[in-house]
């Protein structure tokens, strides 16, 4: 286990069906597809194993069934996975018992919920410090710091509403607000803005990045939106059927799917404003122009509109102005049309 | 094809209703002793004599040699007693021994106006304050008097009825086991007549105020203890996770989580207890319960209509107050309170400060405040005896004939068709019916259910309650569904028929006997009466809500096909509604069996009468075996009738 990283998760299974343990361990513990259908249960995770970084996003993506829900249950133990180890901090979750599981919850995991999950008889204030009052905080400190909290989430005169008296995204700037009211060391959100209208759901997603500018939270973020995914996160892990099938940036989703399904995904995502020069270029050979050269981490989105106004190919380099390889224009209008060119 | 099955399942049942001249006697009406020939008792399986061992038995025993069932009895009767001194006191009585006279009518005027207003505006203030106003203003009879009392014993029984059903429905929703068990005995529960309830309690706890409350206590609590387990089961999911993740222990999880959020259902559980309080207090007065019920009770018995009016309207005044003011708690949404001074953020409040304040002052002097002048008290029995003179006079007549012709023509033969039918043919009926609707476990059930009946003794009189119950039953459904289409028909109308509907359903079932013994006396037909307008409510009710939730996007898919408006009804809408009518007559044959059991008071030949008598000579395992035959007949159609709901829900892919 590296020095920063906050889970470790090994082998993690989540079965549902009569009696999944001891079938699991009934086939070697790792049960084949063609025994898990006809013993009719249910496979949410299959053999998840991951870290997740300190300071790092980490988006979990599928599409709904895929078992991103489960997995991310299984890391703060809502859910009992069936077999496999979290390790939080070192301490091994899975064994832990129920007191040093509810300490954990109170100082340092928040979550954050698709449909809120407020308190509906608690006022904004009330449902923020709420995680403040089950630890037993009195109620001046509890309310002071929720106070401070409701300015961070920018829900200032609002202390006194009901949930039921707010919108939406209000609402989930409550749940955002209550989840960050101890000050967790792991974040976890699930699809936090599915629920929400378009144009509120981008007003939230840059919020929310605001918000990670000054906390600098290790977060795990669900979603099934690869839009999403790919403005927020770090890292990638894509989910299908259970099975974790691959996990990277989204630069390494885009130019090198491992799969047909991430493939597919991947497809439709515009690739010019992901990928980067180095992920085109090619070795040097030829004449190259002599008035430009881009860097080879620039995004293609970025140089696209000058090397493609040149007459030749244009040189790449490195950080350190030495000359790294070439960048065809031919290439360039292939990647840039590329999603275009299959219809 | 739908009908060839539908035959097959009928085909054991008539063929042994054709085949009745040669089966033998015991197969027809249930042998009247026991299989091994043992004499002297009443069915074939003695169940009465069972439970009336049992009740000795727990009479007698004693508990570590320390205490008898009698002393838990009465330590929990001497509570309930002073508890209800102190309601007692506190709105009629007064504490003679503090020199604290009763809280003053107009304080209770003031109060409920005050409160009506915060809750909902102007129009409960009005409704609540008329109220009390009518009970001060009409007591020349006592009526204030016994207003109070029946009040009283509301106020005692509702929050302890409400404190165990609370307490159970969470031992329910935590233990899986513990739901197994109390289910189906809330089923049980509720569907047991209320003079079962009274004649066991009387039987352990005597009668008076105190044993009255305690029946009532007993009576109300399965709906919240029902209500409980179903709010604590329908929290999302993700509350509860939020409240794991915000780290609470089970106690947090429960008094901060769980209850607060199932508070919908908590709400509509306390204005079901507290109807459900009225209703048994007034009828508790059959073992004593003092105020309106027990007036109501005399006057009737003396067959002073005029005057058991004049109670039955304070009643339903007290009815719907309670329904109003419960409904309107329970919808009260919490509000953030504008900013500002005292007064301006609770003006509600702060006016009831200065009200009580003002009525504190004012007393000593102003007599009138405490005591409703006298001289002002008006009595309105002589115009309701005037209402029931003339219609005696005018209409007597045409309404014997009418009477009579409905008893000769069609409710005669009809009992007889019925009471003709052979037991093992109804058996046979129900396990088919059973079998098709749910499997196998369903048949057995309602099979076994059917053979307690048959078993207990009670065979005939069951037939004859069944007779009264169907007869109603289908007369509810002629008139029922096609007001309920009617209504559904505009928005005026829906909602003038819903409002209908939940003033009729707080009247506590007994009134419902005062306007059909004006009109029919004494006879099956007062008592078919009073069933079919007590249990068309649930009907028209159920047809309408069917009707008007069909999905939208589906209503308009016809629009766009061309449907004509009676197209859209048969073709669209009664088919969509058709489970939720089913359920509809189901609720109706629930509220006929209970009014079938009131109804024996004014002289009917079924089960209620035997109820009646063991009501008398406190025959408590008569009481309890006749009480679960009306239960046995309820569940049997409604575990049918559900069933085969369900099934046409699921096939429409509405469930």
């Amino acid at each position: 286990m590296s020095s920063n990283t906050k889970i470790a998760c090994k082998e993690i299974w989540k079965l549902y069906g009569s009696n999944p343990r001891e079938f699991f361990e009934k086939n070697q513990r790792n049960p084949s597809d063609e025994a898990i259908k006809s013993e009719q249960y249910i496979p949410a995770v299959r053999n998840a194993t991951f870290d997740v970084h300190e300071g790092e996003i980490l988006v979990i993506m599928g599409l709904s069934g895929s078992g991103k829900s489960t997995l991310v249950r299984c890391l703060s133990r809502l859910v009992e996975p069936t077999w496999g180890k979290v390790e939080f901090d070192g301490i091994d979750l899975l064994q832990a018992p129920e007191k040093t599981l509810i300490e954990i919850r109170r100082h340092k995991m928040g979550m954050v919920f698709q449909n809120f999950a407020l308190l509906p008889h608690r006022t904004v204030l009330q449902n923020i410090a709420f995680p403040l009052e089950v630890q037993g905080i009195d109620k001046a400190t509890r309310e002071s710091k929720a106070r401070e909290i409701i300015e961070i989430v920018g829900l200032q005169g609002r202390d006194n509403y009901y949930p039921r008296e707010l919108s939406g995204g209000q609402q989930q700037r409550v749940g955002i607000g209550r989840s960050l009211a101890v000050e967790p060391d792991i974040w976890f959100l699930d699809e936090p803005f599915s629920a929400l209208d378009p144009l509120i759901r981008k007003e939230m997603q840059n919020e929310f990045i605001r918000l990670q500018s000054i906390l600098g939270k290790t977060i795990v973020f669900i979603t099934h939106d690869f839009d999403e995914a790919i403005k927020l996160a770090d890292r990638i892990a894509i989910m299908y059927e259970g099975i974790i099938v691959q996990l990277g940036t989204a630069e390494e989703l885009i130019s090198n799917p491992a799969t047909q399904y991430v493939e597919e995904f991947t497809r439709d995502i515009p690739r010019a404003k992901l990928l980067s020069v180095s992920s085109i270029m090619e070795p040097l050979s030829g004449t190259v122009s002599e008035h430009l050269s881009v860097f080879a981490d620039d995004s293609i989105e970025k140089i696209a509109r000058t090397v493609l106004a040149q007459e030749s190919d244009v040189q790449v380099m490195d950080q350190q102005n030495q000359a790294v390889g070439m960048l065809r224009r031919q290439r360039l209008l292939e990647t840039i049309f590329e999603n275009s060119s299959e219809e | 094809m739908r009908l060839d099955r539908a035959l097959l399942v009928l085909a054991p049942f008539s063929l042994l209703i054709i085949f009745k001249p040669w089966l033998p006697g015991w197969a027809i009406t249930p042998p009247k002793s026991c299989l091994g020939g043992c004499a002297d008792i009443d069915g074939m399986i003695p169940f009465v004599d069972w439970v009336n061992a049992a009740i000795v038995f727990l009479r007698k025993y004693e508990f570590f040699d320390a205490f008898t069932f009698r002393d838990i009895t009465r330590s929990i009767s001497g509570m309930v007693d002073s508890l209800l001194h102190f309601t007692e006191g506190l709105l009629h009585e007064g504490f003679a021994d503090f020199g604290i006279g009763a809280i003053p009518w107009i304080a209770l005027v003031g109060a409920a106006a005050i409160y009506g207003w915060y809750l909902r505006g102007w129009k409960l203030a009005l409704l609540g304050s008329s109220c009390f106003l009518y009970l001060a203003l009409f007591s020349k009879r006592g009526i204030w008097e016994l207003s109070m009392q029946t009040l009283s014993a509301i106020a005692v029984s509702a929050p302890i009825a409400g404190l165990i059903g609370i307490l159970v429905g969470i031992l329910a929703a935590k233990r899986r086991t513990a739901e197994r068990i109390i289910w189906p005995i809330l089923n049980v529960l509720q569907s047991l007549p209320h003079f079962s309830y009274l004649i066991i309690v009387a039987i352990f706890f005597g009668v008076g105020s105190k044993a009255g409350v305690i029946a009532t206590i007993v009576f109300a609590f399965p709906p919240m203890a029902r209500l409980t387990l179903v709010g604590l089961q329908n929290i999302r999911s993700e509350v509860i996770e939020a409240g794991i993740m915000s780290g609470c222990s089970r106690m947090q999880m429960l008094f901060k989580v769980e209850l607060p959020s199932a508070r919908n259902e908590l709400m509509l559980g306390v204005n079901q207890i507290i109807m459900q309080c009225l209703a048994m207090v007034v009828i508790a007065s059959f073992i004593g319960q003092s105020g309106l019920g027990h007036d109501l009770l005399a006057r009737l018995q003396r067959l002073a209509i005029g005057q058991a009016l004049e109670v039955g309207v304070a009643v339903v005044f007290i009815a719907i107050a309670l329904d109003r003011f419960s409904q309107a708690i329970a919808n009260k949404q919490p509000t953030h309170l504008p900013e500002g001074t005292f007064w301006k953020r609770r003006p509600c409040l702060t006016t009831f400060i200065g009200f009580v304040a003002a009525i504190l002052v004012l007393s000593p002097i102003a007599p009138f405040i405490a005591k409703f002048p006298e001289h002002l008290t008006i009595s309105t029995s002589t115009f309701w005896d005037g209402i029931v003179d003339y219609i005696t006079l005018h209409f007597y007549g045409p309404l014997a004939n009418f009477r009579d012709a409905l008893l000769v023509y069609f409710l005669i033969p009809f009992r007889s068709a019925i009471t003709g039918i052979p037991w093992i043919a109804i058996i046979a009926l129900v396990a088919c019916l059973g079998w098709r609707m749910g499997g196998w476990r369903l048949a057995l059930t309602v099979s076994l259910f059917v053979f307690f009946i048959a078993a207990s003794g009670y065979w005939v009189r069951a037939m004859i309650t069944l007779y009264m119950v169907l007869v109603s039953l289908m007369i509810c459904a002629v008139f029922g569904i096609p007001i309920g289409i009617w209504a559904s028909r505009r928005e005026w109308s829906t909602r003038l028929m819903q409002n209908i509907c939940d003033t009729f359903q707080t009247f506590p079932s007994f009134i419902y006997l005062l306007p059909v013994v004006m009109l029919f006396q004494i006879s099956d037909v007062s008592a078919i009466f009073a069933i079919i307008i007590y249990a068309s409510i649930p009907i028209v009710r159920y047809t309408i809500f069917g009707l008007r939730n069909v999905p939208q996007e589906i209503v308009e898919a016809a629009v766009t096909s061309g449907c004509t408006q009676n197209q859209m009804l048969w073709k669209v809408r009664l088919p969509m509604a058709f489970p939720e009518i089913i359920l509809g007559l189901n609720q109706t044959l629930m509220f006929g069996l209970f009014m079938v059991m009131i109804a024996g008071f004014i002289g009917t030949v079924d089960l209620s009468q035997e109820i009646f008598r063991a009501l008398t000579f406190n025959d408590g395992g008569k009481g309890l075996v006749i009480g679960l035959c009306v239960s046995f007949i309820g569940l049997t159609a409604d575990r049918l009738l559900v069933a085969w709901s369900d099934r046409q829900k699921q096939e429409y892919g509405l469930a």
